[in-house]
């Protein structure tokens, strides 16, 4: 197990993913020091300021500023707070809930898998955008329904995957050896089947944190995210999307911003997916 | 008194998903302790049934119709829960067709060897550490510290299934049902890990069910063998009586069958039809 994640760690997308995302943790934490400005200082003297090395660029402001004088950069520095809180909280929650029903739906079989899929079916039916902006303009805006509302939507993917590899665990030989010593379901279920789901689990934690991500960004461009003065990735598009012919900076940087953290954490995901399966199956 | 160790008596069965298609046909079956009985037949013949049976491991869709399956003279098929949990695992335990998957990929080597020392003796996780350890010498595993660090897939096939039966013989079974132990390995590692199951047998005075569909391997590995098809007892006797005089047709075709070595262009001779038809007949099947 030791041996597969030092190879995990050696794989270049593992560590284009991680050091990313390392990054973007350090810069959301330390934020108040590390942005050079503050986020929602605005000084309408220095709006629409292009990003340096522009003519009219202003020292101090390296990604320019918006059209109400704000700092592009410190901008991005602080939304990266909001997207990481959601990509964790919400990818975890989704991630239990959905690891919870596809353990049981896998192993206990009967009635208890035909609910849980059909359940599964049902969710899936929804369109997630349309689902996720039902669900936060009936909780409320808020960081809170905005994490629960992808939670909601997004356990069904963990569901599947884990029911199907609970499956294929529980018809192997060392289950039913389990069962023969005298271990009770729940114990083999716990002890013997989840650890080996734990490698296709992790990759798809990854993955769900840059939808996470993503989500996120959709509701607050139409504003159902947290409030307009905390500065988030998708407000910012949306802000520059209005004044893209006069700074387009100010929705490039975030896009760009947006593009390199999913792209990371599905680097991320795929990279773990491959050390960690092959071990397994050895 | 000498009871058997095992007898099974009159036992049918039928599969629920296949609209109740016969499975078992009133098979009898009995093992005196420290005899290796070979269970042979064809895919389908319910050697694996009768191997799942004994473990109380049946799939649901296998349902029991008749018959009793004596332990020690307790009757397992009937047998209230607690007693098979006693039982089974503790008495009557399985070597595994394939090493594989056999082992839990996540978890090492001495965990899972010492699961059933602790849980069902109550040992200490030293004590079963060191039982572990003379376990393993007993299977000719040569660095057996190595090997209960090691995870499953540090392993060779060959070693693993000697953990299986390390595994298998730790809690002095009465019973070991050997479920085509050797047919995941190779033809030089097969006779080795027949040899060692014999030997283990033969120190520990255990009782062991080989299910196999070689004859070959029941040649080398059992006193006794019984022959079945389509869920029939077809013959049955000492192994050496059987492979010299076999007395069904059938029996007569398997053992021609057999793969000749020595004479490798004489082609091999497939059980002809006509017996399958005399079989079927004689069984009742239309």
């Amino acid at each position: 197990m030791g041996r597969s994640f030092r190879a995990a760690l050696c794989d270049p997308k593992v560590i284009f993913g991680c050091g990313f995302i390392l990054v973007l943790i350090v810069l959301a934490i330390f934020a108040p020091w590390i942005a050079p400005q503050d986020p929602l200082e605005q000084n309408l003297m220095l709006g629409t300021l292009p990003p340096a090395g522009f003519v009219d660029a202003e020292p101090g402001y390296w990604f320019g500023t918006d059209d109400l004088g704000r700092d592009v950069l410190s901008r991005l520095i602080y939304g990266s707070r909001i997207a990481l809180t959601v990509a964790f909280i919400a990818a975890g929650l989704a991630a239990l809930v959905g690891t919870t029903l596809g353990l049981l739906a896998g192993w206990y079989r009967g009635w208890v898998e035909t609910v849980i899929t059909r359940l599964v079916d049902i969710w899936m039916a929804f369109p997630p955008v349309l689902l996720s902006t039902l669900l936060v303009a009936v909780f409320g805006s808020g960081l809170h329904s905005v994490i629960a509302a992808i939670a909601i939507i997004d356990w069904t993917r963990f569901c599947r995957v884990v029911r199907s590899e609970t499956m294929a665990q529980a018809s192997m030989d060392y289950v039913t050896a389990a069962r023969t010593i005298g271990f009770s379901r729940f114990r083999i279920l716990v002890s013997e089947i989840l650890p080996n789901v734990a490698p296709v689990l992790v990759a798809l934690v990854s993955l769900e944190m840059g939808i996470a991500v993503i989500v996120e960004a959709i509701l607050s461009f139409v504003g159902l995210s947290v409030s307009s003065d905390t500065p988030t990735w998708g407000g910012m598009i949306a802000q520059g999307r209005q004044i893209i012919y006069q700074g387009w900076w100010v929705m490039v940087a975030p896009l760009v911003m947006l593009l390199l953290t999913v792209l990371a954490f599905n680097q991320l995901g795929d990279g773990l997916r491959r050390a960690l399966d092959p071990m397994m199956r050895r | 008194m000498t009871r058997s160790l095992l007898s099974i008596a009159g036992l049918s069965a039928v599969s629920d998903r296949d609209r109740g298609a016969p499975i078992l046909r009133k098979v009898a079956l009995a093992l005196e302790r420290g005899e290796v009985r070979g269970l042979v037949g064809e895919s389908g013949a319910g050697k694996s049934t009768i191997a799942k049976a004994l473990l109380g491991i049946l799939p649901r869709t296998v349902r029991v119709t008749g018959g009793t399956i004596r332990f020690e003279g307790r009757d397992l098929l009937t047998a209230p829960a607690a007693v098979l949990r006693q039982i089974i695992g503790s008495e009557i335990s399985l070597i595994p067709q394939d090493p594989q998957t056999a082992l839990n990929p996540g978890r090492r080597i001495e965990a899972q060897l010492t699961d059933g020392l602790r849980l069902r003796r109550g040992m200490s996780a030293r004590e079963a550490h060191a039982r572990a350890l003379t376990l393993l010498e007993e299977v000719h595993i040569r660095e057996p510290d190595r090997v209960l660090r090691a995870y499953p897939h540090e392993l060779s096939g060959g070693m693993r299934q000697r953990v299986l039966i390390a595994s298998a013989f730790a809690l002095e079974p009465k019973l070991v049902i050997a479920d085509e132990p050797t047919t995941a390995l190779d033809a030089t590692v097969q006779k080795q890990i027949l040899r060692l199951i014999r030997g283990m047998q033969k120190a520990h005075g255990t009782g062991v069910v080989f299910v196999t569909h070689d004859l070959g391997v029941v040649a080398q590995i059992c006193d006794s063998v019984t022959l079945l098809y389509a869920g029939q007892v077809i013959e049955e006797g000492r192994t050496a009586d059987v492979l010299a005089s076999p007395q069904h047709p059938y029996t007569k075709a398997l053992i021609a069958a057999g793969p000749r070595y020595d004479r490798p262009d004489a082609g091999l001779k497939p059980v002809p039809q006509a017996v399958f038809d005399q079989l079927r007949a004689e069984i009742g099947i239309t």
